[in-house]
């Protein structure tokens, strides 16, 4: 039986006195990998932050889940000079250093990097483990964003793989998003076209069209289908 | 005046203790300024303290007593400022600091604030240090509890409130620990110099760390050892004590960087 985990229904955003969200509405199932596709400044940052209660909004965001893991790695990366071993990383969700170690080892770590510091391991090191601690306590449902901006080819197959592993593995529900078609064509069962409005939703053969990609980015788009699905 | 010889050695006893304790408060939370890239907010917030000086130089009380409330009033606004208008909290502070020093010499005599500018220990009852004490130990235990969650905060607001960190809570209790730290600090080492009793010890221990327990700990350790050392150096010396906290604290910088991790 499929179960709703999300429900938005006429969501806005406002900031600043500009409207970034415009009347969204739309369910995520339990176990779906959703991503959220558009162009720059069209509020896919913004919708995630709403979806957490981060922005003030208009409407209504439906959870049926509180396990929820919110993950920029942006942010993360930024602040890679901080003074802070990975073990006190994953204090920060109060997860011990047992959990901390199972799940390192999950993601192909090995657990003698808990004493090192959070910014001494290399891009490839970082990812995973940034991965491994917004899974450590076992959330419902993660919401990633941008996971892969700035990363190299490499880097972005190995976040994708590690999403992949866990989704097999548990009842965990995706909310990614990306600017990359290619991670819809191999991950996702859903895709949300977001340019302030809603422009698509559905499973990426059925929404993503020429037609739809040219109305999204404003442009056409070259692309092509892949032939199988990791997810 | 006379003072009698015991009456010195009491004086020292208690410039002892409270640089011990205001020094090692200074110096940890001044690990968590550093790590929110703040940790030269305590020298404008020092110079703030300037008016609540001359004000208390001039009718005879506690210069903290005059200091803290001027900080707070400071702290009040930046963090009322920061809400309203998301700019950087270093920036606000900018802006609160140079209104605070130029109101100051708007209406007092220049010469009133002079002897504020470097601190005095010299003048210390037993009263005033329990209660020096008592707030250094309640801004150790605060900035402490919400260590962690500022560290979150830190690395991104966004991420601190969707792992249901009670962000502006957070940031009251630290900006409020600032503002006290830097009424007792100004008493030390004087309204010019209350920026380094917090952000040198800091500097030091990043260069000694190699994780944020060790960083925060040590960050505490070399600030109030600094203090003693620089209150000691006076008592023999009689060089002002702030200027010698400062040099010791410069000095165990430099020293640091040749054990940098």
């Amino acid at each position: 039986m499929i179960e709703e985990i999300l429900k938005v229904r006429k969501l806005c955003v406002e900031l600043g006195g500009e409207q970034v969200i415009r009347d969204l509405n739309f369910e995520v199932n339990k176990r779906e990998t959703v991503v959220i596709l558009g162009p720059n400044g069209a509020g896919k940052s913004t919708l995630l932050k709403a979806l957490l209660g981060l922005v003030p909004y208009r409407g209504e965001v439906s959870w049926a889940t509180r396990d929820i893991s919110y993950l920029p790695p942006q942010e993360l990366f930024q602040r890679r000079d901080l003074l802070l071993s990975i073990e006190e990383f994953f204090e920060l969700k109060k997860a011990s250093p047992d959990k901390a170690s199972e799940i390192l080892e999950q993601v192909g770590l090995d657990s003698s990097l808990l004493d090192k510091r959070f910014g001494s391991l290399s891009t490839g090191q970082f990812q995973r483990m940034i991965i491994a601690w917004a899974l450590v306590n076992e959330p419902s449902v993660l919401l990633f964003d941008e996971p892969t901006s700035g990363i190299d080819v490499g880097g972005q197959e190995t976040i994708y793989s590690l999403l992949h592993k866990f989704w097999e593995q548990g009842n965990l529900t995706i909310l990614l998003v990306t600017h990359d078609l290619n991670i819809v064509w191999e991950h996702a069962d859903n895709v949300l076209c977001l340019n302030r409005k809603l422009m698509c939703c559905g499973p990426p053969k059925q929404v993503l069209t020429p037609e739809n990609l040219e109305e999204l980015y404003g442009t056409g788009v070259k692309y092509y289908v892949h032939k199988h699905r990791g997810y | 005046m006379y003072i009698s010889t015991e009456g010195i050695e009491m004086q020292f006893v208690l410039a002892l203790i409270i640089g011990a304790f205001v020094g090692g408060a200074a110096g940890y939370l001044g690990t968590l300024m550093l790590s929110k890239k703040m940790g030269l907010v305590a020298g404008p917030l020092g110079h703030l303290t300037l008016p609540g000086i001359a004000i208390a130089l001039m009718f005879g009380f506690d210069v903290s007593l005059g200091a803290f409330p001027m900080v707070a009033l400071g702290i009040v606004l930046i963090w009322l400022f920061e809400i309203r208008s998301k700019l950087p909290m270093e920036s606000l502070t900018a802006v609160v600091f140079a209104s605070g020093v130029a109101i100051t010499f708007l209406f007092l005599p220049e010469e009133k604030t002079v002897p504020a500018l470097i601190g005095d220990i010299s003048q210390i009852s037993l009263l005033a240090a329990a209660i020096i004490v008592v707030l250094c130990t309640i801004i150790l235990v605060a900035t402490r509890r919400i260590y962690p969650k500022m560290i979150m905060i830190s690395i991104s607001e966004d991420l601190a409130q969707a792992e249901k960190v009670d962000v502006r809570r957070c940031n009251f209790i630290y900006l409020t620990c600032i503002a006290l730290t830097v009424s007792l600090g100004v008493r030390i080492v004087g309204g010019l110099m209350t920026a380094a009793l917090a952000a040198i010890p800091a500097c030091t221990s990043y260069n000694l760390s190699k994780n944020l327990s060790q960083y925060s700990w040590r960050g505490m350790i070399l600030g109030s050892s600094a203090c003693i050392l620089g209150i000691a150096g006076f008592m023999f010396t009689g060089i002002p004590a702030g200027l010698l906290i400062i040099l010791t604290s410069a000095s165990l910088f430099l020293a640091s960087l040749a054990f940098k991790r």
